[in-house]
């Protein structure tokens, strides 16, 4: 690794909260959470279920709001945005053309081809028809997936052809910070290995990952840093007492 | 990124309004109604910007006041205040300032609207092809058989059997009516449209297909579009971001996937967990 280069991503001090008015309280979810991924670098994030890993994930996308700290992007042009703040337009760009997300449930619209649904990324970007199709189908057959599904929805799929689906959308874009929350969850040893070659030819590409894996020999064989996450103290808080 | 729109303070008030009008309703009071005078506040104080191809929702139950937000930006009402900006090839137009036959101009060229209820959105007296034309002729094409030929592409294009052209809208299907409407809509490539609850009361593979075209559309002109809907399924389709509304204002807003998973408002949170 350059010893020089600048992280992609830094994040400091992230904590989310959820405020359920109904029930009046509030759920402690990540807190405190601190760290950096590097492009060309697989920084994983470990703990226990209830850790708040996938909340730091859905964060850096703003699919959750943060309760507080910084989310420093750096972006194409070398310009740091803070992802807590920035203004949707801005995140919008970022989804489109330099964050990617792959999470571990697939959902797309159910009258889709599967060729559709991973050259849907790459046509947002204005990226011409034939050519995104023929991206989608080089993906596809990375994946291991069987040829004859390709024209099809995947709405009939098992678990594992889905979240090959689901990969291939989100890696065929080459974001240039990809999340990952347990890719490979339910897919065969054979393909799992195709998918860390894969992963492993994206960092050499220089794209930088933040991934949660479900097996710790993953986590040993891929990732260049380890960033390990404690439950948040769970104690909920009605909100008068927070006030 | 362009701004298409860009709306600020917008407010509409039925009725001869007070001072209190504002103060005394909205969440905190529970009512749009005004406790001093009795008017409805059906809109105040709605703020935001639409970008080029941006689909923005705008959510809420029935009298939140989504469809009278959308109804003043496409002139079928007067504001009581605020202004709005449109942006269009070069010119900045502030609609609220523009005199009827300017507003009329806009939004037979540069708008395009489709009502829930098609009765609203098509002249029943006249052919499906006549309802295009019509708007065709309000526009710049004069030429009997380039107006034709212009409808039947796009009675195509929203798959309309173009053998039923010369139909009237009364013998269609609502899924054909809403059809017609939106080719109507698109028929000037309007660089905003206005979806008013376009689904609602549709068989549901009916609204999946409507759905699509929508989509589609955005994607291939890249047209801007402001969808008022109370069905989440059809925010979560297609809104990249999403307002929602209650008692006339906007009491939230945030990218449609943020509204849905991480609500921040009490009722938002009630909606969501209410939705099917």
């Amino acid at each position: 690794m350059n010893i020089n280069e600048k992280p992609i991503l830094r994040v400091e001090g992230y904590s989310k909260y959820f405020e359920l008015h109904e029930q009046n309280k509030i759920i402690p979810s990540s807190h405190d959470v601190n760290l950096d991924v590097y492009p060309g670098q697989l920084t994983a994030l470990t703990g226990p279920t209830g850790a708040g890993k996938s909340t730091v994930l859905k964060g850096i996308y703003r699919t959750y709001l943060p309760s507080s700290g910084r989310l420093l992007f750096r972006t194409k042009e070398d310009v740091e945005i803070d992802l807590a703040q920035a203004d949707e337009h801005l995140i919008l760009e970022l989804r489109k053309n330099e964050i990617g997300f792959v999470t571990q449930f697939l959902h797309a619209l159910p009258r889709q081809s599967t060729e559709d649904i991973i050259a849907q990324p790459l046509i947002q970007r204005d990226m011409d028809r034939t050519q995104a199709r023929n991206l989608a189908c080089e993906m596809l057959s990375a994946m291991n997936l069987p040829e004859e599904l390709w024209g099809i929805s995947p709405a009939t799929f098992s678990g594992g052809e889905k979240q090959r689906v689901n990969l291939a959308r989100g890696l065929v874009s080459r974001s240039r910070l990809l999340l990952l929350d347990e890719p490979t969850a339910s897919l065969d040893p054979n393909t799992t290995e195709k998918i860390i070659t894969l992963i492993e030819s994206l960092k050499d590409d220089g794209i930088a990952m933040l991934a949660i894996f479900h097996h710790p020999e993953l986590v040993d064989r891929m990732a260049d840093n380890v960033v390990q996450l404690e439950p948040a103290i769970r104690i909920e808080k009605t909100l008068k007492e927070i006030a | 990124m362009d701004k298409v729109l860009e709306v600020r303070n917008l407010s509409k008030i039925y009725g001869k309004g007070c001072s209190s009008c504002f103060e005394l309703t909205g969440s905190e009071f529970n009512t749009n109604i005004c406790p001093q005078c009795g008017s409805i506040i059906a809109a105040h104080d709605v703020s935001f910007d639409l970008y080029k191809g941006e689909i923005l929702g705008i959510m809420g139950e029935s009298g939140s006041g989504k469809s009278t937000a959308v109804k003043c930006l496409y002139f079928d009402q007067a504001p009581s205040s605020g202004n709005a900006i449109f942006f269009d090839e070069g010119k900045k137009y502030d609609l609220f300032e523009l005199n009827a036959a300017q507003q009329r101009g806009l939004a037979n060229q540069r708008f395009g609207m489709v009502y829930q209820n098609p009765h609203l959105g098509l002249n029943f007296d006249i052919s499906a092809g006549g309802n295009i034309a019509e708007r065709l002729l309000m526009s710049e094409v004069k030429n009997y058989s380039d107006i034709r030929s212009r409808a039947r592409k796009l009675l195509m294009r929203t798959e309309v059997q173009t053998e039923r052209m010369d139909e009237l809208p009364k013998n269609f299907s609502g899924g054909m009516q809403q059809r017609v409407q939106i080719a109507k809509a698109l028929a000037t490539n309007p660089s905003l449209l206005f979806l008013d609850e376009v689904t609602t009361g549709l068989d549901l593979s009916v609204q999946a297909a409507i759905l699509d075209l929508i989509l589609e559309i955005q994607q291939q002109q890249k047209t801007s579009m402001i969808v008022v809907t109370h069905d989440l399924g059809v925010i979560r389709l297609l809104a990249g971001r999403t307002l929602v509304m209650k008692y006339g204002r906007v009491i939230e807003s945030g990218l449609t996937d943020q509204i849905l998973e991480d609500p921040q408002q009490a009722y938002t949170q009630r909606l969501v967990a209410s939705a099917l």
